[in-house]
C-alpha cells in the first residue's frame, strides 16, 4: 500500500455535536405538523359532503393557515402520485422495447395537452366515481396537479435511464443484480439529481393548477373546495382587496418555507447521487438538512432504510434477475410487433371515430375551423408574450448571471417568482382592466405573461452565469465595443437556453389561456376572442364536444409549434450554439 | 476434446448493425480457450475487437454467430462464473466501499451477517481497510480499481474477466496493483483460478500472462498466440523478456494490409485516427532519434503505450512518411522532406501525398473533382460508407479524412459543417 491518501472524509458530519438541540428542533416541528394535520382532519371529515363545496368560502383571515394546509395536502398528494407514477411509467417504458415506443410519444402528446381544458371531464369523472363526497373533487384537484407535474418528473427519469453509464449497467448485469436491486441501486440513484430538479420546478409550477382547479365551473355548477386558491378566488369575488393581499403574503411564505424545509434540502441531499468526480458541490448547504444530519433521526432513518432495503430485495427476488441477453440482441419476433400494433391502434381508431361521431352530432365539423380561427388570435397572444418576454428579459438574465454579486441576490427571488401562481395576480390586473376600461383582448397577453416569462430569465440567467470565463476575457482583452460583445458572445452563449426557456413559457402560456381569457372581478367578467375563451366557456356550460374541440386543437397547435418551431430551433442551439 | 476449458469461445462472430441496412462485423469466427488456472491476456489495436470479444465471454452480450460455454453449458445471458473489472471502475457512486463490495452478495441473496464477513475480509485482502465507508468519489484511480477488484471477486467466481483495468491509472499505481493482483492469484487458497485480461499494452501481457493472444483489426480475427515461458516475478530487463516483447511488438506493428482485401477502397483501408502534428512529431523523432526507429523503445521512452503510437505509425506508413518492418522504423525521402520543409511546402507535400495514399481522402478528391460546383455534401459520403461503418467509425474516418484534407489544402468544409468544397 503505498497510495494511501487521507480521503474527505471530515466531509460527512460524524460529529454529533449539538445532535440533542437539533433533535429538540425537530421534534417541536415535528409536534406542530401532527397538530395541523389532526385539526386538519376534523374539519375535512366534518363538512365532507357535496352541498358545503357549492357555496362559498368565508374568507375569515383566521382560516387562511387552515386553508393552506389543506391546499399543502393536495399539492403534495399530486406530488406523491407524481413520483410514483414517475417509478412505473419511466421504467416501464426504458425497459420494454415495444412499451417505450409507445409510452414515449404519448408523454409527448400528454406534456403538450392543456391540462386544465381537461378538468370538465375528469371533474364529472372523479364525482361519478364518489358520489354525493367531496372526495370526488378532492381527487380532481389533486389530479389536474398530478397532470401538470408528472409528465415532467417522467421524462427526466427515463432520460437518465436511457443514457445510464455503460460500465455501471454491465456491473449491474454481472452482479446479477435482481430488477428491484437493479432500480434501486441504479436506476433510481442515476436519475435522483434530474428527478429532484424537475420535481421542484414542476411543483412550483402546481400552485397555478391548484388555484384553478379549487374554485370551478363546471357543468353549470360552481365548486369550491377549501383552500388558498379559492380563497383568493371567493375574495376576487366579494371585491376584498386586502384580503387579496394577505392571501399573497401568505403564498409567498409558504414558498419561501416549502424552498427552505422541503427543496432546498432534497437538492443538497441529492448531491450524493451525482455521476462526476467534483469534490465538492458549489455553494448548495441548507440549514435543514445539517440539522436533521446533526440530529438522531438521520442515523436512525438510515437503519430503518436498511432493514427495508433487506425486506423488499427478499419480497422482490421472485421477480428475477435481469441478466438476460438485452433485447437488441435478441432477433426481433415480428408477430408480436404487430399483434402490439394491433392491440394499440384499433382502440385508437375506434375512439377517434367515436369523437368525430360526438362532434358531428353535436356542433358539427365545421366547428374545428370556428375553433382554429379562435386559435389564431391565441397565437397571436402566446407570440407576443415570448417576444415581450425576450425582449425585457433577455438583456435583464444576462446581466444579472454575469454579475455574480447580483445574481446570489437574484436567483432566490426569480426562484421564488416563478413558483408564485400567477393566477394569485389575475384579480388585480382585472380590476385595472374593469376601472380604465381595456379590453381583455390585448389584457389577456399581460395576463398570460404574468406566470409564463419566468422560464426565460430562469433559464437566461442560469445560461449566462455559466458562460465560460475564458470567453468573457476573450471579449475584453480584444476590447470589443458593447454591441458586438452582445452579437458575438452573449447571445449566442445563451441561445441554446433561450430556447428551452422559451418554449417552456409557450407551453405555459397556452395553458394559462384557458383561465386568462375569461376573468371576473366582483360581478364584472371580462372575455377576450380566442381559444382558451372557447373552452373555459364550454367547460362553464358543460358542452362536452366542444371542450373536445377546443383542447384537440389547442393540442395540435401546441404539437405543431413544438415540431415546426422549436424542435429546428433546438437542433440548430444544439448543433451552432452548444459550449461543450 | 479430452479436457473441458473453464470458457470455451466456439467460432465466434459478432456484427454490429452499420448506420443503415448492412453490418460491421467487429469478430470474425473467433476461437479461444481460457483453461482453468491459466492468465490470459488478449491483446490488440483499438478497434480489433477485443473488448467485444471479452463482453461475450462475460455474457453481456449475444455473439452474432457461434457458442460461448461455461463449464460446458452454453450461455444465454451474463455468465454466471466471472467477476469482471472495468476500466472506468463502474462503481456505483452512491454507494461506499463496503455496499458496493456486498452489492454482488446481495444480488445472490446472502444473508446479512455473512455478508459483512465476506466483505470485510476481502476489503482487509485487497488493502482498502479504513475506507469502507469512503464513497468513490473520495478515492484516488488505483483506490476505486482496489474497489472494482474487491467487487468483483467477493462472490468467487472461477475466472476474473479484466477490461483495460490499469489504463485509467497512472504508471506507479498500475504496476503496483498488477503485481498485487499476481501475488494473490498465485496463493494456494485463492478461489479465483482463471484470469482473463484485454489490454493494448504489450509489457503488461507478457509480465501478467501465461499465453498471450493477438487480435488483428477489421474484423477482429486471432493473428498470432504466444505462450510466456517465464518464471513469475518477472523482470521486465531480462533480456528473455525483451525478446518477448519484441515479438509482440513485431506483429502488432507489422500487421500487412489483409491480403484477402481486394484493392485498397476507403472501406478496406479505413484511415488510422492520427493527427497531422501528432504524425508530425512521429516522423521527426524517428528522423532525429539516436538508435533509429525501434518503436518499442521509442514508446517506452517516452511511456507511451502501443495503442498511443500505432496510430501515429499507422497513418505515416499510409502515407509513405514512415516505413516500418519487424518493430523497426526509418523515415523515407518524402517524410523527411516534410519535416524539414517549410509550411507552406509541407502542405502542399503533405496533401499530394493524402490524396494518392489515403483512399478516403483520395476519394473525397475525386468525388469534388468531379462535381459541377465543386461542392458536396458531407451525407454525400456518410452514404457511401455507411454500410462499412457504425456510426461513430464513419465519423471518426470523415473527421480525419477532412483534417488531413484540410491540412494538405486539397478541400474546405463550409461554415455549416456539413459541406466541403475544392481547395
Amino acid at each position: 500500500m503505498t497510495l494511501i491518501t487521507p480521503t474527505g472524509r471530515a466531509a460527512r458530519p460524524t460529529d454529533r455535536t449539538g445532535g440533542v438541540l437539533a433533535d429538540l428542533c425537530i421534534l417541536i416541528v415535528a409536534a406542530a405538523l401532527l397538530w395541523g394535520l389532526v385539526q386538519m382532519g376534523q374539519r375535512a371529515s366534518a363538512p365532507a359532503s357535496m352541498a358545503a363545496a357549492q357555496g362559498t368560502l368565508d374568507t375569515n383571515p383566521w382560516l387562511l393557515p387552515g386553508y393552506t394546509g389543506q391546499s399543502l395536502v393536495r399539492m403534495f398528494a399530486a406530488l406523491a402520485a407524481s413520483v410514483v407514477f414517475t417509478f412505473v411509467y419511466a421504467t416501464a417504458a426504458a425497459r420494454s422495447r415495444r412499451l417505450g415506443a409507445v409510452l414515449i410519444p404519448l408523454l409527448d402528446v400528454l406534456q403538450s395537452v392543456p391540462v386544465l381544458g381537461f378538468l370538465s371531464v375528469t371533474v364529472t369523472f372523479w364525482i361519478a366515481l364518489f358520489p354525493g363526497s367531496r372526495m370526488g373533487l378532492e381527487c380532481a384537484s389533486v389530479f389536474a396537479i398530478f397532470t401538470s407535474q408528472a409528465w415532467n418528473m417522467t421524462f427526466a427519469l427515463h432520460d437518465s435511464m436511457i443514457a445510464q453509464k455503460q460500465d455501471l449497467v454491465e456491473s449491474a448485469r454481472l452482479l446479477r443484480l435482481t430488477r428491484w436491486q437493479r432500480f434501486w441501486t441504479l436506476d433510481l440513484p442515476g436519475g435522483m439529481i434530474p428527478l429532484t430538479w424537475n420535481a421542484m420546478m414542476s411543483f412550483g409550477g402546481g400552485w397555478f393548477f391548484l388555484t384553478a382547479s379549487e374554485a370551478i365551473s363546471v357543468n353549470g355548477h360552481s365548486y369550491v373546495l377549501p383552500g388558498i386558491g379559492s380563497y383568493v378566488a371567493a375574495a376576487s369575488q366579494q371585491r376584498q382587496l386586502g384580503r387579496l393581499c394577505l392571501a399573497i403574503a401568505v403564498m409567498l411564505v409558504t414558498v419561501w418555507l416549502l424552498n427552505a424545509v422541503v427543496w432546498s434540502p432534497l437538492l443538497t441531499w441529492a448531491q450524493k447521487f451525482r455521476l462526476g468526480d467534483t469534490g465538492s458541490s458549489e455553494n448548495s448547504r441548507s440549514v435543514v438538512l445539517d440539522l436533521l444530519r446533526r440530529s438522531h433521526l438521520a442515523a436512525l432513518a438510515t437503519a430503518l432504510g436498511r432493514s427495508l432495503s433487506e425486506v423488499f430485495d427478499t419480497l422482490t427476488r421472485p421477480f428475477g434477475a435481469g441478466t438476460g441477453w438485452p433485447a437488441a440482441a435478441r432477433p426481433r419476433r415480428r408477430v408480436g410487433d404487430i399483434v402490439c400494433a394491433a392491440a394499440i391502434a384499433v382502440p385508437c381508431v375506434w375512439g377517434a371515430l367515436a369523437m368525430v361521431g360526438t362532434v358531428q352530432a353535436g356542433p358539427g365539423l365545421g366547428e374545428f375551423g370556428r375553433a382554429f380561427a379562435l386559435g389564431l388570435a391565441t397565437l397571436g397572444r402566446v407570440v407576443a408574450v415570448i417576444v415581450l418576454g425576450t425582449l425585457i428579459w433577455v438583456p435583464v438574465g444576462a446581466v444579472i448571471g454575469m454579475n455574480t454579486r447580483l445574481r446570489t441576490i437574484a436567483q432566490p427571488i426569480v426562484q421564488m417568482l416563478a413558483s408564485f401562481p400567477a393566477n394569485f395576480l389575475f384579480p388585480f390586473v382585472t380590476l385595472l382592466l374593469v376601472r380604465h376600461h381595456w379590453s381583455l383582448n390585448w389584457g389577456g397577453i399581460v395576463l398570460m405573461a404574468l406566470g409564463s416569462q419566468w422560464y426565460i430569465l430562469f433559464n437566461v440567467i442560469a445560461a449566462a452565469s455559466a458562460m465560460p470565463a475564458d470567453l468573457r476575457e476573450a471579449a475584453t482583452s480584444l476590447g470589443l465595443p458593447r454591441a458586438l460583445r452582445w452579437r458575438t458572445l452573449i447571445l449566442p452563449a445563451i441561445f441554446p437556453a433561450w430556447v428551452t426557456g422559451a418554449l417552456t413559457a409557450a407551453g405555459g402560456a397556452w395553458n394559462a389561456s384557458i383561465v386568462a381569457e375569461v376573468v371576473s372581478y366582483g360581478d364584472t367578467t371580462l372575455r377576450a376572442t380566442g381559444l382558451g375563451a372557447y373552452v373555459a366557456d364550454a367547460t362553464a356550460a358543460g358542452d362536452f364536444p366542444r371542450v373536445l374541440v377546443g383542447v384537440l386543437v389547442m393540442c395540435v397547435y401546441v404539437v405543431g409549434l413544438n415540431r415546426l418551431v422549436w424542435r429546428p430551433l433546438g437542433a440548430l442551439a444544439n448543433r451552432r450554439f452548444s459550449i461543450a | 476434446m479430452t479436457n473441458q476449458a473453464l470458457i470455451e469461445v466456439d467460432d465466434v462472430t459478432k456484427a454490429f448493425p452499420a448506420q443503415e441496412g448492412g453490418t460491421f462485423t467487429v469478430l470474425d469466427h473467433v476461437d479461444l480457450r481460457l483453461e482453468d488456472g491459466e492468465i490470459l491476456a488478449i491483446l490488440g489495436k483499438s478497434g480489433s475487437g477485443k473488448s467485444t470479444l471479452l463482453r461475450c465471454i462475460a455474457g453481456l452480450i449475444a455473439p452474432s454467430e457461434g457458442t460461448i460455454r461455461y463449464r460446458g453449458a452454453e450461455l444465454a445471458g451474463a455468465n454466471p462464473g466471472v467477476g469482471m473489472v472495468f476500466q472506468t471502475f463502474g462503481l456505483m457512486p452512491w454507494l461506499d466501499v463496503r455496499e458496493n463490495v456486498e452489492l454482488g452478495l446481495r444480488a445472490r441473496g446472502v444473508a446479512r451477517a455473512e455478508r459483512t464477513a465476506r466483505a470485510e475480509e476481502l476489503i482487509d485482502v485487497i488493502g482498502l481497510s479504513g475506507f469502507e465507508n469512503a464513497y468513490p468519489r473520495e478515492l484516488s484511480g488505483g483506490m476505486r480499481q482496489r474497489v472494482g477488484f474487491a467487487r468483483a471477486l467477493v462472490t468467487q467466481p472461477d475466472a476474473l474477466l479484466m477490461d483495460e483495468p490499469f489504463s485509467a491509472l497512472d504508471v506507479l499505481t498500475a504496476e503496483n496493483l498488477r503485481t498485487e493482483i499476481v501475488r494473490l492469484w498465485s496463493e494456494p487458497d485463492f478461489p479465483t483460478k482463471s484470469i482473463c485480461i484485454v489490454t493494448h499494452n504489450i509489457e503488461e501481457a507478457v509480465l501478467l500472462a501465461d499465453r498471450v493472444v493477438v487480435l488483428g483489426s477489421n474484423p477482429g480475427r486471432v493473428r498470432h498466440e504466444t505462450r510466456i515461458d517465464l518464471a513469475r516475478p518477472r523482470e521486465r530487463r531480462s533480456e528473455a523478456f525483451g525478446a518477448y516483447v519484441d515479438e509482440l511488438y513485431a506483429v502488432l506493428t507489422g500487421q500487412p494490409v489483409d491480403p484477402a482485401a481486394p484493392a485498397t477502397s476507403p472501406a478496406s483501408n479505413p484511415l488510422p485516427q492520427a493527427s497531422v502534428g501528432g504524425m508530425a512529431g512521429l516522423v521527426s523523432l524517428v528522423a532525429g532519434g539516436p538508435n533509429g526507429g525501434d518503436l518499442a523503445d521509442l514508446a517506452a521512452s517516452l511511456k507511451f503505450e502501443v495503442d498511443d503510437l500505432l496510430p501515429l505509425v499507422d497513418g505515416a506508413t499510409m502515407l509513405g512518411l514512415l516505413h516500418v518492418d519487424a518493430g523497426q522504423a526509418q523515415v523515407t525521402d518524402d517524410g523527411l522532406a516534410w519535416v524539414r520543409s517549410d509550411i507552406d511546402e509541407g502542405k502542399r507535400l503533405f496533401g499530394r501525398l493524402a490524396a494518392q495514399r489515403a483512399p478516403l481522402v483520395h476519394a473525397i478528391c475525386a468525388a469534388l473533382d468531379s462535381s459541377d460546383e465543386g461542392t458536396l455534401r458531407l451525407d454525400f459520403f456518410r452514404d457511401l460508407l455507411r454500410r462499412s461503418f457504425t456510426r461513430e467509425a464513419l465519423e471518426e474516418q470523415l473527421a480525419t479524412a477532412i483534417d488531413w484534407g484540410r491540412h494538405g489544402e486539397l478541400f474546405d468544409l463550409e461554415p455549416d459543417g456539413e459541406v466541403l468544397s475544392r481547395g
